[in-house]
């Protein structure tokens, strides 16, 4: 084991401390529970775009429609069909995940600009079913009026719908397996094939990889992730609207990618960390919100494109 | 029956105006740029409201002639200060960085001339119906369908009879050679970006006159603008004009026999398109 390797663990170990300790150092220095719940769940989400984005180098701009399926699949099972929470999440999570492999194929042949501009209209899709089908999805006023749900071991029970520290260790283990699992398939043969796409697409089909399959399936692993991200979104407020899916969601999810660093697997953690805590900092003193958005992300382009850790990195390396 | 197909398909047909004047824009600017500029609904907007502010000086036809001119002249100066330095990267950085004018625009706009919309005065000449059996058919509809074409032609005339429009032409083939031939290819986009926003600024004036002005009124126009170019073809330029019109029309007969479905059709289309020819009715094989 060498050197960077050493480091690496370590800042494994660390994040991994910090995280499990969040509720009460959170609570000392200004913040409040939920919001590191938050931030989780955002950091989950640009983390499953960054697999697309950042590992398969693969632009898209329409993940929040994924994130909103789940979020949607979620609020309407436990509201309308079965008060569980796991069951719930499990059907936002499939029909995220099912919406994404039946719109991949048609973008998986698309690269660059035109594929980020056919996810965005896609996207679109289900912002208009959400907003227009009021009779289902509540309409613009969202679906509220839910609970989550305790969540029943058999031997124990969690009360993630009473206590506040309960549903951050819920969300930190979802979390934990979801990191976990892209971490292992970024690792896996797999994982290096995605990045040889990204590398150099040309030079991988020429050594006979399927890439547009390989898109494909990166596009599909990417937004079952965020469908995850979107389930813990519905849960977290229990209450979900139109506003989850639409296109500046997704510029979101993307702006916490870039802000961290797009080409190491924390960075969009600490991107949507940043994000939130700004975001819950300024919006509470203007209502001008929107605007500093739109100039934190003109800055971040300008003068910080490689992110944090990126520019962390260079630093260590010169 | 027959009377609601047109009436419709009118709608259809002005709406699909629309969809191509903004898409025009978009592409000019994807094309020889390589940029989304998703701050292109803001500079309709913006085109609408100083419209508004500049009516009492100016009158209606006065501001319909200045305000997508000042409307360009801001769309030249934001590419010369924020877009050209973004030239040459990643299309992900220019995409994120129109994301946030988007945004700030929009605030902007709502900082200026608040979140309540506003009405836009049209001259009585332009509001009244033309005949009786056709009430839909006001003059303001019919003048904004003989203006959209006649900009439409003025454009086409630019691109291909005039130098500039040659070089934007073949800059959209191949900037560098157009590059090495001596032309200033900085000063090119700055120019081609503009005649973009002009574009926008210009159906934001119109939109103003028909929809009324609000902060957002570029939201509902961006996407299905997306979508034309998408269906006509990525690059090509009349193909991003058919597809407007297309998904106008086809989303006007969709109102006459499933008017929920109205907004869908323009996805299905688009669907369509993707699955049988990905790159668009009249793109180019092999340029995306």
């Amino acid at each position: 084991m060498n050197g960077s390797d050493l480091n690496k663990q370590a800042a494994n170990a660390l994040i991994w401390v910090l995280l499990l300790t969040a509720p009460f150092w959170l609570v000392e220095i200004g913040g409040y529970v939920e919001l590191g719940s938050r931030v989780l769940i955002y950091a989950l989400a640009a983390m499953a775009l960054n697999f697309l984005l950042g590992y398969t180098g693969v632009l898209s701009f329409g993940h929040a429609a994924y994130f909103g399926l789940g979020g949607y699949g979620t609020a309407m099972v436990i509201k309308f069909l079965y008060p569980s929470t796991p069951v719930a999440m499990l059907v936002g999570i499939v029909a995220g995940t099912l919406a994404a492999a039946a719109i991949g194929p048609l973008i998986a042949r698309l690269r660059g600009v035109y594929f980020a501009m056919c996810t965005i209209a896609f996207g679109q899709v289900f912002y208009y079913i959400a907003f227009q089908w009021s009779s289902v999805t509540g309409g613009d006023d969202g679906l509220s009026a839910w609970q989550r749900q305790p969540i029943n071991f058999g031997f124990a029970t969690l009360d993630i719908l009473n206590s506040n520290k309960a549903f951050y260790y819920f969300v930190l283990a979802v979390f934990a397996v979801c990191a976990g699992a892209m971490a292992f398939l970024l690792r896996s043969p797999f994982g290096r094939t995605l990045l040889a796409i990204r590398e150099n697409e040309r030079r991988a089909r020429f050594l006979g990889i399927p890439v547009d399959r390989h898109i494909w399936m990166s596009w599909v692993i990417s937004c079952l992730f965020v469908s995850v991200a979107g389930c813990l979104y519905a849960l977290l407020s229990d209450f979900i609207d139109p506003r989850a899916l639409r296109w500046d969601q997704s510029g979101n999810f993307v702006i916490m990618a870039v802000l961290g660093g797009m080409r190491s697997f924390w960075g969009p953690l600490i991107g949507a960390a940043i994000f939130l805590v700004l975001q819950d900092y300024i919006s509470s003193h203007t209502e001008n919100w929107m605007s500093f958005v739109g100039l934190f992300f003109v800055l971040i382009v300008l003068f910080f494109p490689r992110g944090v850790l990126g520019l962390i990195k260079r630093k260590h390396e010169t | 029956m027959t009377t609601l197909i047109i009436f419709n398909l009118v709608n259809g047909l002005i709406i699909g105006a629309f969809y191509a004047l903004m898409a025009l824009g978009l592409s000019l600017i994807l094309n020889l740029s390589g940029v989304i500029n998703f701050a292109h609904g803001g500079f309709l907007a913006i085109g609408g409201y100083l419209a508004y502010t500049l009516g009492p000086y100016l009158g209606f036809w006065g501001a319909l002639l200045v305000s997508p001119f000042l409307v360009a002249f801001i769309g030249v100066a934001i590419e010369r200060v924020l877009i050209r330095r973004l030239y040459g990267r990643d299309p992900l950085y220019s995409l994120l960085l129109t994301f946030g004018l988007a945004f700030m625009i929009e605030d902007g706009t709502r900082f200026i001339w608040g979140a309540q919309s506003l009405p836009y005065q049209i001259p009585s000449s332009l509001s009244a119906p033309l005949s009786t059996s056709f009430f839909f058919l006001t003059g303001y509809r019919v003048f904004m369908l003989v203006l959209v074409a006649a900009v439409v032609i003025g454009l086409f005339f630019i691109l291909n009879r005039t130098r500039l429009g040659l070089r934007i032409r073949a800059g959209t083939l191949d900037l560098e050679t157009v590059s090495v031939l001596g032309v200033n290819t900085r000063v090119l986009r700055n120019l081609n970006f503009g005649l973009g926003i002009y574009l926008a600024g210009l159906a934001g004036v119109l939109a103003a006159g028909m929809l009324g002005l609000q902060p957002t009124i570029g939201d509902s126009l961006i996407m299905p603008s997306f979508i034309s170019i998408i269906v006509g073809g990525l690059g090509s330029l009349p193909g991003t004009l058919a597809g407007g019109i297309l998904i106008g029309a086809a989303s006007g007969l969709t109102t006459v026999f499933f008017p929920s479905a109205s907004e869908a059709v323009i996805y299905v289309i688009m669907a369509v398109v993707l699955i049988f020819r990905p790159r668009g009715l009249f793109g180019e094989e092999g340029r995306f």
